[in-house]
Parts: structure tokens; C-alpha cells; sequence
């Protein structure tokens, strides 16, 4: 019993990441309006987007499996409210970024989020 | 960004494209009634009794079913059609507003005509119109054979080279209307699209007497970059030196809908993975991509299009 009790917070931290689906949750956000958002806002320009076949941009990262990716550009924890940041105007996020502003409201960033999560996942 | 559906065949916005609509309304009902006649025809032969065959088999049935009644029919058909869609090739008003469209592989050029049949303003891959009037078209192509088409506001024409083709447009209200080349003219020919944007008279003329006034270009930075990166020796922007003709002309690239011609929305963001890489999006287009630019180069040019409105 005590062996357990002392193992215990080794045990809660163990996973550094708490599992995607839990810390990804985002029930206010629509993923399928999240897509919606791409086309309109035009990621593919830069990005392989997963599930959207035209365009398929090279400038920046391919989105594929961006759910379990750790950080976002390298350097932001992955996480719900900093992807929606992000997303909707990176360089004010995360100065020094290459991925500019786009044009987002913040409701539309919320369901890119969603999506990206719901899509991005290997 | 072209809203690519078959649908907009059969939802005509104007005059034009509304009889050619009509006419093909018309053909389908006669395909219908047509494919009718052949099927019973067919169960006659197969299950009829055979009174009724041999009443049906005769060479009366061929002078009257063969020869008889295509005749009537096609000769009535020919002469609705031509009269349905007459209009199409009647003499426009003098005054009507003229537009030559090039051509290009894999993009338009478009130039707005005085009355006397000159350029005055120079533009790319969009058209703007004023919504119930009569525009006439002057199409043209400098390579190979491109098609004009805008589904619902006229018909299909050809762009020959060496040949003036004029095709009328109308939109009966103020819209957004895509098109698309519509004969395959190598490589990205499925990308080039194109968008008409018919206005209300009054907001067409306000616009277009905006774009005539004088346009001071404040950004000394993206015009020098613009220069120095080489992209002024296709492209042409009014008011500075930039002056190439191989490309689209962006004096008001940042008032575009859509970039790469009707395909990409056209934002901040889009606008520089265009000129990163426009290869990756539009492959095989004669764009050079410019994947050495930094991206701060890249933001400021970027910028720079954005407000060439
Ligand atoms: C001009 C090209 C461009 C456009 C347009 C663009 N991005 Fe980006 N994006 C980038 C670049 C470049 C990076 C890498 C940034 C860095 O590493 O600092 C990036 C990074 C990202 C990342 C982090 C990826 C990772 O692996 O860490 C996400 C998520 C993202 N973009 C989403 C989007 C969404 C959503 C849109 C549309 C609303 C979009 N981007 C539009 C260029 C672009
Ligand atoms: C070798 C000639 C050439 C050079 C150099 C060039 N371009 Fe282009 N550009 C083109 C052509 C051709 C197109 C049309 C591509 C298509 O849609 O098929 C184009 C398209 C574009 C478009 C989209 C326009 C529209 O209406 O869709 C933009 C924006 C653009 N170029 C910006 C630039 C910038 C900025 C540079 C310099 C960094 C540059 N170009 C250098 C030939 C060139
Ligand atoms: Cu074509």
C-alpha cells in the first residue's frame, strides 16, 4: 500500500502529455465547420492540410498528425487556446514565426482548432 | 474558389445564358420523349402481339417514322433555336461597355476599351461588370486555343490565335460569377478559372472612376523589393516602373477575389505562399517559385500586393 502511495505522483506525471483527447477537448468548437474555415481562409497555399486534396502548399509544415505533435512550431506547448492564437494571428503569438496572420475570427479559429485536432491525429 | 458546380448550367443570371438554358431545356424533354418512342418501339418488337407488329412494320412506319417525322422536328427545332438565341449574335448598342480577354496559358489578361476600341486600364483573371447592361467581350488568345466560359451569364466560346471572337455578357443582378477555361490547353488548364463581379450602376462607376484616379504607391520598401527580386519584369503595376507584360498585370491585385487565376482566395497569408511557391499550387504555371526569399521579404511583398487595390 505505501510502496503504491509513494509511486503515485511518479505515476501522474509518468506521461508528460496527458492523453490527446482529454487536453484536445474542445466542445464549443464544430470541426466541420473548422474545415469550412481552410478552404475559405485558403492553409492549403502553405500547408498539407489532411483530408483537403487541392492545394497542397509546401512553404510550411504538412498539418498531418499535427494532434500528437508537442509543440507548435517548435516552440508553443500544443495546446487548445494557444493553437486558436495561432492559428488566427501567429505572429503576435509567437513573434519571429514565419506563418503570417490569417484572416479569422475567433469563432472560426476555435473550429480550425478543432479540426486540425480531430483530422491531425496519425 | 470557382464554385465548380454543374448545377450553375441550368441556373442561368442573365439574358444570355438564359435562352441557351432554355434551348437546353427544350432538348432534354425531346431526348426524354425520343428515348421513349424507341423503348416502346423496343417492347413492340420483343413482347408485342403480332397484329400489332405487322401493322408497325411496314415501309409506311419508315416514310413516317424515319423520314417524315425527323424532318418536322429537327426543321422545327433549327429554326426555335436560331430564334431563341438570336440575340446572341445581334448588333450590340454603340455604347455598350467593351472588354478584350486574352488568353494565356494558364491565365486571362483583360483590358478594359475606350469607345474607340483602345485600352484604357489594364487588369487580370477578373471582370468587373455593371449588372443589366450588355457587356461585349473581344476574345482573343496569344498561344493556343482557350475557351470562355461563364455558365451563367452566356455561352461557351473559343479563343483562337489570330481571331477575334466577341461573345456578349450580362448579369441581370449585382453577383459573383465564376468561370472557367473550357478547352484543355496543357498543363494547369484545370486551374484557370476565372470570376466576372457584376456590380449596381452606380457602385460599377464609382469603382472604376477610383481606379482611374492618380494611384500614389507609399510603400518605398515592397516597390524596391518587387524591383530588386526581379518580379518587375513580369508583372506591370501602374504608377511605378514595374512594367513586365509575361505575367498578370497587379496594379489591383490586393481588390482580387481569388489569385492564380480564380482559384486561391486571395488574402495576406495566401498571397505570400503564392510567390513562395506558386509550383506547389498551381504546378507547371510560369511562375518561377522563390523559395530562397525570407520571410520577411516574403510578408513585405505580400504587404506590398495587399494594397494594390
Ligand atoms: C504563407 C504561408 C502560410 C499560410 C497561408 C498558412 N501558414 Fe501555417 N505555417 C506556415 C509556416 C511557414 C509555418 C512554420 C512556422 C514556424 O515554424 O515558425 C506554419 C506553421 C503552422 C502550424 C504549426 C505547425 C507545426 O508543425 O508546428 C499550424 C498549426 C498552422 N501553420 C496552421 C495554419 C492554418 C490553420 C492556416 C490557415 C488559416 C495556415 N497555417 C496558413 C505558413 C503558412
Ligand atoms: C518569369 C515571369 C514571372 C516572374 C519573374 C514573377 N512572376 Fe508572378 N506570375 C507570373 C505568371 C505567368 C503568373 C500567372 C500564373 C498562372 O496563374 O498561371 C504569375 C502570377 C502572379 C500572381 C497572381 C496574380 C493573379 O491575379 O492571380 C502574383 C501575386 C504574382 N505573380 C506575384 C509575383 C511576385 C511578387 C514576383 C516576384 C517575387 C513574381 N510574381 C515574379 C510570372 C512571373
Ligand atoms: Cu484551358
Amino acid at each position: 500500500m505505501h510502496t503504491v502511495r509513494a509511486l503515485l505522483p511518479l505515476l501522474l506525471t509518468a506521461g508528460c502529455k496527458p492523453p490527446p483527447d482529454e487536453a484536445q477537448h474542445m466542445p464549443q468548437a464544430d470541426p466541420v465547420r473548422g474545415k469550412q474555415a481552410i478552404v475559405r481562409a485558403g492553409c492549403g497555399a502553405c500547408h498539407v492540410v489532411p483530408g483537403l486534396r487541392w492545394p497542397q502548399g509546401q512553404s510550411g509544415p504538412s498539418l498531418e498528425g499535427f494532434a500528437d505533435q508537442g509543440l507548435i512550431a517548435g516552440r508553443l506547448p500544443n495546446r487548445p487556446d494557444l493553437l486558436v492564437a495561432y492559428v488566427r494571428n501567429a505572429p503576435a503569438t509567437l513573434p519571429g514565426t514565419t506563418m503570417p496572420a490569417m484572416p479569422l475570427t475567433d469563432g472560426e479559429a476555435r473550429d480550425v482548432a478543432a479540426y486540425l485536432y480531430a483530422s491531425g491525429k496519425r | 474558389m470557382t464554385s465548380g458546380s454543374i448545377f450553375a448550367v441550368f441556373d442561368p443570371a442573365g439574358p444570355y445564358a438564359g435562352s441557351i438554358t432554355t434551348l437546353a431545356w427544350v432538348l432534354i424533354a425531346m431526348f426524354v420523349a425520343v428515348l421513349a418512342v424507341v423503348i416502346a418501339a423496343l417492347w413492340i418488337a420483343l413482347r408485342g402481339s403480332g397484329r400489332l407488329k405487322a401493322r408497325l412494320g411496314g415501309t409506311r412506319a419508315i416514310w413516317i417514322g424515319g423520314i417524315g417525322f425527323p424532318v418536322v422536328v429537327l426543321t422545327a427545332l433549327l429554326v426555335y433555336g436560331l430564334t431563341l438565341t438570336r440575340h446572341l449574335t445581334a448588333p450590340m448598342p454603340q455604347d455598350a461597355m467593351r472588354v478584350r480577354i486574352t488568353g494565356e496559358m494558364w491565365w486571362w489578361r483583360v483590358a478594359y476599351l475606350d469607345p474607340s476600341g483602345r485600352p484604357f486600364m489594364l487588369d487580370a483573371n477578373e471582370l468587373h461588370i455593371p449588372a443589366g447592361r450588355p457587356v461585349l467581350l473581344e476574345l482573343e488568345s496569344n498561344d493556343v486555343i482557350h475557351s470562355f466560359w461563364v455558365p451563367r451569364l452566356s455561352g461557351k466560346l473559343d479563343m483562337v490565335p489570330g481571331r477575334r471572337n466577341t461573345l456578349p455578357i450580362q448579369a441581370d443582378g449585382p453577383g459573383v460569377f465564376a468561370g472557367q477555361c473550357a478547352e484543355y490547353c496543357g498543363g494547369p488548364h484545370a486551374l484557370m478559372g476565372f470570376v466576372v463581379i457584376a456590380h449596381e450602376p452606380a457602385a460599377f462607376d464609382r469603382m472604376m472612376a477610383a481606379r482611374r484616379a492618380p494611384r500614389p504607391v507609399p510603400d518605398e520598401r515592397g516597390r524596391q523589393l518587387f524591383r530588386s527580386t526581379g518580379c518587375a519584369a513580369c508583372h506591370r503595376i501602374a504608377g511605378t516602373e514595374a512594367n513586365g507584360m509575361a505575367g498578370p498585370d497587379l496594379t489591383h491585385v490586393g481588390s482580387r477575389r481569388s489569385l492564380g487565376a480564380g482559384i486561391l482566395p486571395n488574402n495576406r497569408g495566401t498571397l505570400a505562399g503564392w510567390i513562395g511557391d506558386s509550383q506547389a499550387i498551381k504546378p507547371g504555371n510560369r511562375m518561377p517559385p522563390y523559395k530562397t526569399l525570407s520571410a520577411a521579404d516574403l510578408q513585405a511583398l505580400a504587404a506590398y500586393l495587399e494594397a494594390r487595390k
